[in-house]
């Protein structure tokens, strides 16, 4: 058998960009952690039960009156369990992510969209951040990061990614012929066609990919805990190598919780895109 | 002057379709092309010259490269070699960069598609502001002439509904004020009624001809319904399946004059025999039909006076039971029967006066018995008989003389030629 030795490889690439792209790296690290110290200062200034109040009035307006109800049921089981803090932690660590991944990945979509080349170079390198196991993105992110909250949100960064890339790219695909070549024929520009016809037209399944992003990213948050990003996760993890069977489903039910309300109410953004 | 002139114009689809032009020119045709290089040929050495002011119809079937031929106009498809002039410029489109091109799309010419292009996310006047809004135009400006538009394309009330909410006429309206909202001098019309139901298409068709008495815009208009492009085209211009230009007149030339066999057969086929139906070719003369009690006298004496060899036979209430030969008829005589009753044949030789006259041809092709047109009730309403036909699929004025024949005196000729082949 010939032996490839791909991990040493990989090994010794890994090192060698950790050598020579510190500066690179403590930028990035210097951002994130910036953003997300942003988020969660916000998310836990007012005190517990305004926060409810605030979020409550958020799941309203953008989805009505049952998710609000949800979301006043479920943030008040969280607060009476002593997990509202990690709660927002691991919220900040989802937004920061999936904000990154979207300002990444939409343009990147809109990219692949407009160029097969673009398309079918990028589609192998989603496949792969897709269905590498989502613990291996831990170690790299670990070695360029070292331990926190950073690395757990780079990793995060590029599992939820993906989505929002190719749903972009179909959307956008999908718009009908006739219509791009309607806009074309009365003179658009390329910018007048994508912002007026194949954005706007594309937009509930861009919608589609955002939800699916942040989805995601809570998914992959979660498990970031095992190299220290803090929040639910960590109290999970907790959970687990105590084998405290309470604090894992408390700290799981308020995951789950956490997860519906970004559902909901990222769908009902899309639900409401589609029928303007 | 010519608004828009097309020459030597070709599209080919594949990989370096440039090939494919010298093998054009040298007679292959586009399954040979097909075949060797793998070029799919759509549009093979157009050249045409649209007048000011007309109405010019480009028909031909589906895959015979007409839509094509119409986005090379505006260069939403790039043509592969030829020119395209307007107003007799110097500079044919296609040689305009991109900053020109998007000029002429915005200024000089729109475009009106068969599904209408709509964008569903907005209002019917913001469908209809679209090319005034790329153009850059002010909101309350735009918004002014969307609604004058809207109202000259009879939709005025629905200003403000989504597209998405009105029918596929409507929404063809919508599309047609929207071409019409940036005034342009050229209106390219792609299968623009193709996807309304036929009621509504007439319609449309009535009125784009109303509206264009008014504004006078010069009109391209892609169709593969030939009698759409009789009555819309001031000239027509025939596409056939290998992409080439067949023969362009007016609907007169077309008809009277065809120019190749392919066109002939187009106005044959799908005007003639499959348009006209039996209730145009029939005779429903009461002397055409007997009744059993009239006894085989009155029955012969009637076919000399047409002279033809069968008449139909309905009952009292003027159901249709069958037909009665000449043969018979004399036979019966001979026999001194006085009701026709035994010798009634063929009863099941029966068609519905929508019948076209492409389906009557098999009926009557080996046989000299005529067919009976009867209605729901299987009432009797005309008899066809095989002269009619004949002369309808050739296209021959024989009707005339026959409907002449209804009140004068029978043709000898046909009479005589008639009873013969019955005999023999």
């Amino acid at each position: 058998m010939i032996d490839l030795k791909l991990g040493e490889g990989i090994e010794l690439a890994i090192n060698w960009l950790k050598a020579n792209f510190t500066f690179l790296f403590d930028g990035i690290s210097n951002g994130l952690t910036g953003v997300i110290e942003a988020f969660e200062s916000i998310l836990l200034l007012p005190p517990d039960l305004l926060m409810i109040v605030i979020l409550v009035a958020l799941a309203w307006w953008i989805a009505g009156r049952g998710v609000a109800i949800f979301t006043l049921v479920g943030l008040l089981v969280i607060d009476s369990m002593g997990f509202f803090d990690e709660t927002m932690m691991t919220l900040a660590l989802v937004v920061t992510s999936a904000l990154v991944a979207l300002v990444i990945g939409i343009p990147v979509g809109i990219w692949a969209s407009r160029s097969n080349a673009v398309a079918s170079i990028i589609r192998p390198i989603l496949d792969f951040m897709q269905t590498m196991p989502a613990f291996v993105y831990l170690i790299p992110a670990v070695i360029f990061f070292e331990l926190g909250k950073v690395p757990g949100a780079v990793a995060t960064v590029i599992f939820s990614m993906p989505p929002a890339v190719r749903l972009t790219n179909l959307g956008i695909r999908q718009v009908h012929e006739e219509v791009v070549e309607a806009a074309q024929s009365f003179g658009s520009t390329d910018r007048q066609l994508l912002y007026k016809v194949q954005i706007p037209l594309a937009l509930p399944t861009i919608l589609a990919g955002v939800n699916q992003t942040i989805m995601l990213a809570l998914s992959m948050v979660v498990i970031a805990a095992m190299i220290g990003a803090g929040g639910l996760g960590g109290e999970i993890l907790r959970g687990i190598t105590r084998l405290k069977i309470g604090l894992g489903f408390e700290s799981g039910i308020a995951v789950v919780i956490l997860a519906i309300f970004l559902d909901r109410i990222t769908q009902a953004l899309g639900a409401g895109s589609q029928n303007q | 002057m010519a608004k828009v002139r097309v020459e030597n114009l070709y599209k080919i689809f594949g990989t370096n379709p440039r090939r494919a032009i010298p093998m054009l020119e040298e007679g292959k045709s586009k399954n040979e092309i097909l075949d060797e290089i793998g070029c799919t040929v759509a549009v093979n050495n157009a050249n045409l010259e649209i007048e000011l002011g007309e109405i010019f119809v480009v028909m031909g079937l589906s895959g015979s490269g007409k839509s094509t031929l119409l986005r090379c106009v505006n260069r939403l498809i790039e043509p592969t070699d030829g020119k395209v002039y307007l107003d007799d410029d110097a500079i044919s489109v296609l040689d305009a960069g991109e900053e020109k091109l998007r000029e002429i799309r915005r200024s000089k010419m729109s475009m009106v598609f068969q599904h209408f292009g709509l964008l569903p996310h907005r209002t019917v006047a913001n469908n209809v502001a679209f090319g005034l809004e790329i153009q850059g135009e002010e909101r309350e400006t735009r918004r002014k002439k969307a609604y004058e538009v809207i109202e000259t394309v009879g939709l005025k009330g629905y200003e403000e509904m989504m597209t998405g909410e009105l029918s596929g006429g409507m929404q063809q309206r919508v599309g047609l004020a929207r071409a019409l909202a940036t005034d342009p001098e050229i209106l390219l019309m792609d299968e623009a009624f193709s996807a309304l139901d036929p009621l509504i298409r007439t319609n449309m068709q009535d009125e784009l001809l109303e509206l264009q008495s008014k504004v006078q815009k010069t009109i391209i208009f892609i169709t593969h319904d030939l009698d759409e492009a009789l009555k819309l085209g001031d000239r027509i211009a025939i596409m056939n399946q290998n992409g080439e230009i067949e023969q362009v007149g007016t609907s007169e030339e077309i008809l009277s004059d065809p120019a190749s066999e392919y066109v002939e057969a187009f106005v044959e086929n799908v005007d003639r025999s499959k348009v006209i139906t039996a209730t145009a070719i029939m005779f429903d003369h009461p002397e055409r039909i007997v009744n059993p009690k009239d006894g085989p006298g009155v029955a012969i004496r009637r076919m000399r006076k047409w002279g033809v060899s069968h008449l139909a036979v309905t009952d009292s209430e003027g159901k249709f039971e069958g037909f009665i030969s000449i043969d018979d008829a004399a036979e019966l005589q001979r026999k001194d029967t006085r009701t026709l009753e035994q010798a009634i044949s063929e009863s099941d030789r029966t068609i519905s006066p929508e019948t076209p006259v492409a389906d009557i041809l098999p009926l009557v092709w080996n046989s000299n018995i005529p067919v009976a047109v009867v209605n729901e009730e299987h009432e009797m309403e005309g008899i066809v008989y095989r002269p009619s036909v004949i002369a309808e699929i050739t296209g021959e004025e024989l009707e005339e003389e026959e409907k002449l024949d209804e009140v004068e005196e029978p043709d000898p000729q046909v009479s005589e030629k008639e009873v013969d082949n019955d005999r023999s």
